[in-house]
Order: structure tokens, then sequence, then C-alpha cells
């Protein structure tokens, strides 16, 4: 068999392909970018299968529900935070079910590499009790993908798949098996797909009902192995993920390994767990994220007679990665001899804006405005202007979630604060702030947005925007910003009086004003004299 | 190398400064030599000017852990000195640092470089090298990351021609006077550590 180096994230991505994949859709986030980026380079221009990203993760999932309602393999990925914003169809597509395959490839970020927060996305695939996989290495990504589509069509239930952050951007070999056709049209059931409250009833009727089943597969699945030590009753245990990864090297000798079960699909092996729980007198549970199996397995009253240990008792960290130290500690091995670089002052080098991006003219010009207003607020948002926070731009007092720095401005000034202004790029602001921002125009809120259009998700990637150039400002005009109040800057050195005078304006105008400061993204620019220079 | 059946690689520097190419360089050699590769690297937020790693795992037998546990990395293989030492707690005792002497000054409180070579110095067995200057003698600035590789090339798993084939796989496509400049900076990057 062929093997190919891949990503992790592409290891799902070619699963997801040659299983038959007809539609994918995405919104740029990391560790998630990646399969799309993978997706679209083998679509062969969309002639392969339909392969896109799309302005949200929302609106990402719904196309991918309805290729799925056409009876169609669909695959739809995200970053963690991106679940939340699909969260709305997420939970009611297990009701309606799909027609043809359907995944939901959710990436998490544990030690927030890369993100606002930690979320384990497990548990949304148990709150909407639909199958969920968890790879640990990029065979078994591959290898999942496939199963999981079908799975997906056996059952006709959306199916997770669980990434993290290390697997995501880890590359390795990876065996293939041949690709299989995709799917003929096969269009969904007016009443299994309208989930008026007489059918919803029906349906989640039907999603509880399969709930014994999706148990039975998880004893009788290969992915779920036990392998119990004969001779070692004293531990046992239980990992999934890149936890299964960090046990067994601290373990490569076979014969003096403890009995582990390898834990890959939710909800889980309850025989398998059992079997080992009887085994053994102490059980480790190593999981990346939060403890799901750990506090499963606990419950409230524990395990009479045996010994739990794991993220709740202090074993292992609750918050961060694992990492191969982490483990070997709560396994009770001695840490390993290293060399050290204790005394030498080792001076952090965090990320920053490049030098050159329009971002920092902006800012600048923004600072300069507001010089002399302590009670000024900027209500930033996500992409890579939220690097103004760190000196020399100081610009940034908020970052939550996408889009809300519009809707954070428009409630701050409500309370009284001024000036109040909300920061955002033009991809987060067709994300999330379009909506908000009809709020704020509706109420002609007393605060400014600043929309940095670079023409790019630069953070990610420079993937394309959806809301850019002339596009945005007729979206801007079309939410019913007055004329005046919507004011083009260029952020360049030179037109900083220029740019300075633009905002005292706007900041002095009662009401709701937009100022778009346009330049293009560097790395946007540097990628387009690349293709340049091959054609 | 040959009698080694698994070596670990931290790889560092600065987000920009070409740590995925050279991780590309090793791993494609030795997955042609038939050994199992894992390649951890950095995405996403740090690229933009942060410090970037990429932990290289080479073994004749299978790879579990995608990072390298602390304690067991054979090498550490910087383009940048700061960040050589930033994963100092990775090496094993014996195992050796091999960086460009070239800082990459964009933070405000960057450590005396003096100070620094001296801390790397401490090391047994250290390869420090001026990779700035080779590199422009080699015709290209940018390919100070390949003089590095050239420069941990006798220490590394896989032979030195694979390695020359994967730098003649990754920057053939960019034109020939990129794929000579990168050659060069290879053999330069070599001899500066010999």
């Amino acid at each position: 068999m062929p093997k190919e180096i891949l990503l992790g994230d592409e290891a799902v991505a070619l699963g997801a392909v040659q299983a038959g994949l007809s539609g994918a859709y995405s919104y740029p986030g990391t560790p998630a970018s990646e399969i799309m980026e993978y997706l679209i380079r083998v679509s062969d221009g969309g002639r392969a299968f339909h392969a896109a990203w799309s302005v949200n993760e929302k609106t990402a999932f719904e196309e991918a529900l309805g290729c799925a309602f056409a009876g169609k393999r669909a695959f739809v990925s995200f970053k963690h935070v991106g679940l939340n914003v699909a969260a709305d169809p997420f939970m009611s597509a297990a009701l309606t079910g799909v027609q043809g395959g359907f995944i939901v490839c959710s990436a998490d970020d544990p030690g927030m590499h890369s993100s606002q927060n930690e979320q384990d996305s497990r548990f949304y695939a148990q709150f909407a009790q639909i199958p969920c996989f968890e790879p640990a290495d990029h065979q078994e990504a591959y290898d999942m993908t496939r199963e999981a589509y079908d799975l997906s069509e056996r059952l006709g239930l959306p199916v997770m798949v669980r990434m993290t952050t290390r697997l995501s951007h880890s590359r390795a070999g990876v065996e293939t098996l041949p690709a299989r056709p995709q799917n003929p049209h096969h269009r969904g059931a007016k009443e299994c797909w309208t989930l008026l409250p007489s059918n919803a009833r029906l349906r989640f009727k039907r999603v509880l009902e399969l709930q014994a089943e999706l148990v039975r597969y998880a004893d009788a699945s290969p992915f779920n192995r036990l392998a119990l030590n004969p001779g070692d009753r004293r531990l046992g245990i239980i990992a999934s993920g890149l936890g299964y990864n960090y046990v067994m090297e601290n373990f490569p000798d076979e014969t003096s390994r403890p009995s582990i079960l390898k834990i890959s699909t939710y909800p889980l092996p309850e025989t398998k767990i059992r079997e080992l729980v009887a085994h053994v007198d102490s059980v480790l549970v190593v999981e990346e994220g939060f403890p799901l199996i750990e506090r499963l397995l606990r419950g409230l009253y524990g395990v009479p007679g045996k010994k739990i240990l794991g993220k709740i008792d202090g074993a292992l960290p609750l918050q961060g990665e694992l990492t191969p130290e982490t483990v070997r500690a709560a396994v009770g091995l001695p840490a390993l001899a290293r060399q050290s670089c204790e005394g030498f002052p080792l001076a952090n080098r965090p990320p920053q804006l490049c030098v050159g991006c329009p971002h920092a003219d902006t800012f600048k010009a923004l600072k300069t405005a507001l010089a002399g207003q302590p009670e000024a607020v900027i209500f930033s948002d996500i992409g890579c202007y939220t690097l103004g926070y760190f000196p020399p731009h100081n610009a940034v007092d908020t970052c939550v979630c996408m889009g809300a720095s519009v809707g954070m401005a428009h409630g701050a000034a409500d309370a009284g604060i001024h000036p109040a202004v909300g920061v955002i790029g033009d991809s987060t602001f067709g994300h999330s702030g379009m909506t908000a921002l009809l709020s704020a125009s509706a109420a002609d809120a007393r605060m400014v947005l600043v929309i940095l259009d670079n023409g790019t998700v630069a953070m990610t990637g420079t993937q394309p925007s959806f809301a850019t150039g002339q596009r945005l400002l007729e979206i801007v005009a079309g939410l019913g910003i007055a004329k005046e109040h919507v004011r083009v800057i260029t952020p360049l050195p030179k037109f900083h009086e220029e740019n300075t005078r633009v905002f005292r304006e706007e900041i002095a105008h009662p009401g709701l004003s937009v100022v778009v400061a346009v330049r293009e993204c560097l790395e946007e620019a540097k990628k387009k004299n690349k293709l340049g220079g091959a054609q | 190398m040959s009698e080694m059946r698994k070596q670990d690689i931290i790889l560092a520097g600065v987000g920009g400064q070409g740590i995925l190419s050279i991780a590309f360089v090793i791993d494609s050699a030795a997955l042609r030599e038939g050994l199992s590769v894992k390649q951890a690297e950095v995405h996403g937020m740090a690229q933009r000017g942060g410090a970037v790693t990429s932990h290289l795992r080479l073994s004749r037998d299978r790879v579990w852990s995608d990072l390298i546990p602390r304690g067991e990395a054979d090498l550490i293989l910087s383009v940048e000195p700061l960040e050589a030492l930033r994963y100092l707690d990775f090496l094993k005792p014996g195992g050796r640092v091999v960086t460009s002497s070239t800082p990459f000054i964009n933070i405000p409180d960057y450590p005396d470089k003096a100070a620094l070579l001296a801390r790397i110095k401490a090391v047994p067995g250290s390869v420090i090298v001026d990779s700035e200057t080779l590199a422009k003698q080699a015709g290209s600035s940018r390919a100070q990351n390949t003089v590095m590789l050239g420069a941990a090339s006798r220490f590394l798993l896989p032979g030195e021609d694979g390695l020359r084939e994967s730098i003649r796989l990754l920057f053939g496509k960019r034109g020939d006077k990129i794929l000579e400049a990168n050659l060069k900076a290879f053999e330069a990057g070599k001899q500066a550590a010999a």
C-alpha cells in the first residue's frame, strides 16, 4: 500500500475524500484550517468534489447539511469555538439525521496555542447524543474518518471526528485504501427534516433509541483496544487520543506494560471498561481535554474498592495539554535526566504584527485620536490585530469571540462608555459582525466601528475574505449607516495626520460611525507576488 | 550515524525563519531510508514573529508521541541563538546544540549576545555557525536555515546525499538560482561545522 506523509488534518481530509466525499465546507481557524486547505488543493477546482470556505461555521454546517440532505457525503470542519457558532444546526442535525454520511470535524486547542479558550468537543457530541471518533495518530485519523462515514450512513446520524492541535499539526506516514465513488442523489423525507414539534418529538425518540446500539458498536469496535496484563493487577490505564501515545511512549516494552484500554469512540465501550476496572485495583484515566471519561467512571459515589486517578484527583493537570512528562509522572515513573538552562534569562518572544502591517498604522492613528481620553475603550476582536494588545500599540482592551467587538461596543456605549470603539477585521465582520452592526445601526449607538479591511483572513494563512473591498462598503451602507459617517482611510504612515483627524471627527459624532481602513495584508501581497513569479 | 536506532531533534527559530523547510528536508530523507517519522509543527499565531519549534522524531521502530519528551532530544538545531537555549531542557545529557550565532532581535529585552553564546558553548559538543555571513556568500540571505541544516548534517540520522536530494525536491520548484544558493548554503554550513 502507498504511504503518504500527511498532517493529521490532511489525514482526516484524505480519509473523507477517499470515502466518497461530495461536499466540504469550513471557516478558517487554527488548528483546523489545514483540513480545508488540503481539500481545496485536491478538489481539482471543484471538479472532483465541492470544497469551499464559508462565511462562518454555522453557514458551513448548514451548507454541509444540505449536501447530506441530498444523499451525498458531506463534511464540515472548524476549530472548537467554531462549533459554538455552529451549535444551533449541530444540535438539531442529530434529530433530522442525514441521508448521505455527514462528518463534523472539530479541532480542539488544549493549551490555547491559538485560541481564546479551551473546550472539549467530545462534550458536544455527548450533548447531541451522536457518535464521536477520537484518533490518536495519523493512520487512525484516516481510517476513522472512513469508518465514521460508514457508521453515519448506517445509522443516519451525523458523526463527529475530534482532533486536537498536536495531531492536527504533526506529520507522519499514512497508508491509504482505494477510493470509493460518491453517493447518488437521494433526497431526505420532509417528515424527517421538518422539525415541527410533532415531527421533532419522533426524531428525538429515534436518537434516544439509537444510544444502546452506539454502546454496542463501541464495545465491538476494534478501535477500542483492551490489552490486559494478566500478571499485573495493580494499575490499569484508560487512555484516549494523544493521551494514549504518551502512555505508550512511557512503556515501550510490551512485557512491562500495565493493562491498557484505548478509547477511540464515544459513547464509551461500557463492557470493555468494566472488564478493565474489574482486573485492576487502580485506574488512571489519561485523556486530552476535560475529564469526560474520568467523570463518567467516577460518578457521584466512585467505584467501590477501586481507586480512580486522573485530572479530577490531580494526578494530571486540569488545564493545558497533556505532555509525555505529565503522563510519565502520573504513571509513577521518575523524570528523565535532562539538561537545563536555569539561571539564564530566556526573554519571551511573543508573536507580533509584521513590520509594516497596516493594522499598526491604524492603531497609531486611533491611539493618537484617543489621547487624553483615558475613559476610551477599544473593543477588539479575533484576528492578527488582537496582537495590538501588546506594546507599542496598547490598542486592545477586549477580545472575546468572533464579532464581539461590535456588540460589546454597542452595549458599553449604552452603559455610558465614551468613546466606545470597536475594531474588527473584514473577514470577522463578515463572519459575525454584520448582524451586530445592524443592531447598532437600528439604535444609532454612540460608537465608532473600525473595520480593518486587509482583504484576507491573515492569521490563519490568508484564506479568502467575503466582506472586503467594494462589497464591504456596500454591506455597511446597506446596514443603514449614514453615508457621511462611513469614512474610508488608507492606513499608511504618510496619512497619519489625516487619519487621526477622521477618527477625531467620528468620535465626536453623537451617533454611529464606521471607519474602514483599507490596505492589503503584507502576507497576502507576498503570496500574490510568489504566485505571479511562478507563472 | 547508521548505528543509531532513533533520533529526536528539536528544530528552533523565529516564525518566518524556515524551520518547517528544514523539517521537510530531514523527514523526507528519513522516509526514503525507511525510517518512521513524526514531525510536530507550530502553526497559527506564533508564526507571526514568535518563537517557533518543531519536534522531529526519526526511528527504525514505531514512534508513539508526537512530542519529544523532555530529556529525550539528541539534538537541538536552531536558526537563532536565543531560541537554541529555550528548549535546552528537552536535551538529554550528552545531547548536542547546533545553532546560528546570528541573533534575531524583535524584542526589547534580548539578552547580551556574548553571554548568550557563552551559555551555548557551555553545552558540551555545541556547534555555533555564522549563518548570516555564510548564507549571503552562498547567494541568498534567506538561506540561513539551509546553512544550519548543512552544519548539522554530519550528526543527522539520514545520509547527506538524501538530504541534498530533499533540498532539490524542495527548492527545485522555486527556480535554479534559489536551488543553487541553497545547495551552496548546505555545503558552506557543513564545512563551517567540520
